[in-house]
């Protein structure tokens, strides 16, 4: 790292004014052949670019991005991190990333604002209920940890719910809670992520569109189209999350993915109100509080296909309809902003961390809820990158489940429904 | 919030739709004859375009009809499709 971060360093610049600062990654000039070329730097790109280079020593690296480095869904997600996933494949591999995020602030020098808040799932049906004892059982047997509470306990943790009772027409019959779970500050995974990487001399190129990929005369890639000129590499890994199959469909590459748009919005600042992530399944909402005070809300992925990047009026009603129906008081919060990403869903509802039938392409797609995944994902990526071999934690996650209709259906991918 | 074209009932409140997702190729009139790829890029691969997308449609909470119609990804943009009697797309 140039310039190391610190409270003295935060005194020194103090000092200065403030004009000393470096700049936190260079800007070097686009070449035109890397070893390996990363489409997309949003969080799963930029985790994949620092874990080759930290991990593997690979540093030729060039991680693309068609707009500013993390302006995808890493600046557009609602922060949750979370491992109470139902299948044997899915929990240790969360697990593992909500372990990696714990150490990652000291590792990259970069403040995340990691906080492990917990998450309480509001239950209000008994099929839910189901579904989650199954899911408590299962994570009971990989280290994750999932509790029951009864309803006298979740109002006195949650103190605005007071919608639910038992004259409602969908009342609060029990809640789960999640110690693991967390939240992280967006924005500064990205950043300190990319920080990190360029300081191994990963070269990071925004407003660098890839157009199409390129294949060598025996079918192997060769390199990447841009806007700014052909870049040749023998090895390209595709993150461009929702964007997924418009790249690999340049190479002939079919996937079984599907685009959605999933939106968010939040309120005005208000003082300490909650303090763990809130989920309300059975109603399709889930919200915490920022350290700003903002409640940040979430509700259902808009229903049908879609690239788009707004919040469409029908989910959002939907959304802030149910979030009154459990928390009343919130009437009177005026909402400030809201937006949406584009997130591409696996024909099973898991990630695809994969090689392809074209060698040297590698896809990082599927990822529904992968801001919690940012670092498995990425360390995940850089050691199928590196040695062509998957990661144990991602063999399950292979393209070759399709290939023998052996899906890994995971009812834990989505926190609403 | 999107005016969904009913063929029978004119332009209605997406709220009384079901989408009943991307019209893929129709289903395979004798599966056993198809390779393993073939079939399984049926099962699992459906269209995912950045822009028009052919779409089954249901007014479930209207007339009850399946109809199809093209809606643009990125925009929005609706087309109406129905071909009348044989529920095929044009
Ligand atoms: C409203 C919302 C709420 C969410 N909430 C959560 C949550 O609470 N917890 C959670 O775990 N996850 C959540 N997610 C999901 C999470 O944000 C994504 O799964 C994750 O960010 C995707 O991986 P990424 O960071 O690599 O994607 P992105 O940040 O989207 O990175 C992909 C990059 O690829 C670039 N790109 C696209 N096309 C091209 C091209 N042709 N050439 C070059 N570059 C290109 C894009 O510009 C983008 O920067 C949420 C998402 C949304 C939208
Ligand atoms: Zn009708």
């Amino acid at each position: 790292m140039r310039q190391r971060y610190s409270i003295f360093s935060l005194a020194r610049n103090a000092l200065g004014f403030h004009r000393n600062w470096q700049r936190v990654w260079r800007s070097p000039p686009l070449r035109d052949a890397y070893d390996v070329v990363i489409v997309g730097a949003g969080g799963h790109g930029l985790a994949a670019a620092y874990y080759l280079a930290h991990n593997h020593g690979v540093t030729d690296v060039a991680v693309l991005d068609r707009g500013w480095l993390g302006g995808g869904n890493i600046a557009r997600n609602t922060v949750t991190i979370r491992s109470n996933y139902l299948r044997d494949e899915s929990i240790p591999f969360f697990a593992k990333s909500v372990e990696l995020y714990k150490g990652l602030s000291r590792e990259l020098n970069y403040n995340l604002m990691f906080s492990q808040r917990g998450m309480i799932d509001v239950v209000q049906t008994y099929p839910r209920l189901r579904d989650l004892t199954r899911r408590m059982l299962a994570m009971d047997i990989h280290g994750s940890t999932y509790r029951r509470i009864s309803v006298a306990e979740v109002r006195r943790r949650i103190p605005p719910l007071t919608g639910g009772g038992p004259d409602a027409r969908m009342p609060i019959i029990a809640a789960m809670v999640h110690p693991d779970a967390a939240v992280a500050r967006h924005d500064a995974v990205a950043w300190g992520l990319a920080r990190a990487a360029d300081s191994y001399g990963v070269a990071l190129h925004q407003n660098t569109p890839v157009r199409s990929l390129l294949r060598g005369p025996h079918g192997g890639i060769s390199g990447v189209e841009t806007e700014r000129g052909t870049i040749r590499a023998n090895k390209v890994a595709v993150a461009v999350s929702g964007h997924t199959t418009t790249i690999t469909e340049t190479a002939g590459l079919r996937l079984p993915l599907k685009s959605y748009n999933l939106s968010a919005f939040v309120s005005e600042p208000v003082k300490p109100l909650i303090n763990v992530v809130v989920n309300c399944p059975d109603i399709g909402v889930y919200l915490s509080q920022s350290d700003k005070g903002e409640l940040v809300v979430g509700g259902e992925t808009d229903p049908q296909q879609s690239f788009r990047r707004g919040i469409k009026e029908a989910v959002f009603e939907d959304a802030a309809a149910a979030m009154l129906d459990l928390f009343p008081s919130f009437k009177r919060l005026k909402l400030l902003r809201q937006w949406g990403g584009c997130l591409d869903f696996a024909h099973d509802a898991s990630p695809i961390v994969s090689a392809t039938d074209i060698p040297g392409l590698f896809v990082s797609a599927g990822w529904w809820g992968g801001f919690k995944a940012v670092p498995v994902g990425g360390l995940t990526l850089a050691h199928l990158i590196a040695t062509g071999r998957p990661h144990p934690l991602i063999e399950p996650f292979s393209l070759k489940r399709f290939e023998r209709l052996e899906f890994i259906l995971e009812s834990g991918t989505t926190s609403t429904r | 919030m999107l005016t969904i074209p009913c063929p029978w009932c004119g332009d209605r409140h997406e709220s009384e739709f079901f989408c009943g997702g991307a019209y893929e190729k129709a289903r395979p009139a004798r599966p056993e004859t198809l390779s393993d790829e073939a079939w399984v890029d049926y099962v699992t691969v459906s269209p995912n375009p950045a822009g028009p997308l052919v779409e089954r449609w249901w007014h479930q909470r209207g007339c009850g009809l399946w109809f199809f119609l093209e809606r643009d990804t990125l925009t929005h943009d609706i087309r109406p499709l129905f071909d009348g009697e044989d529920h095929e797309p044009r």
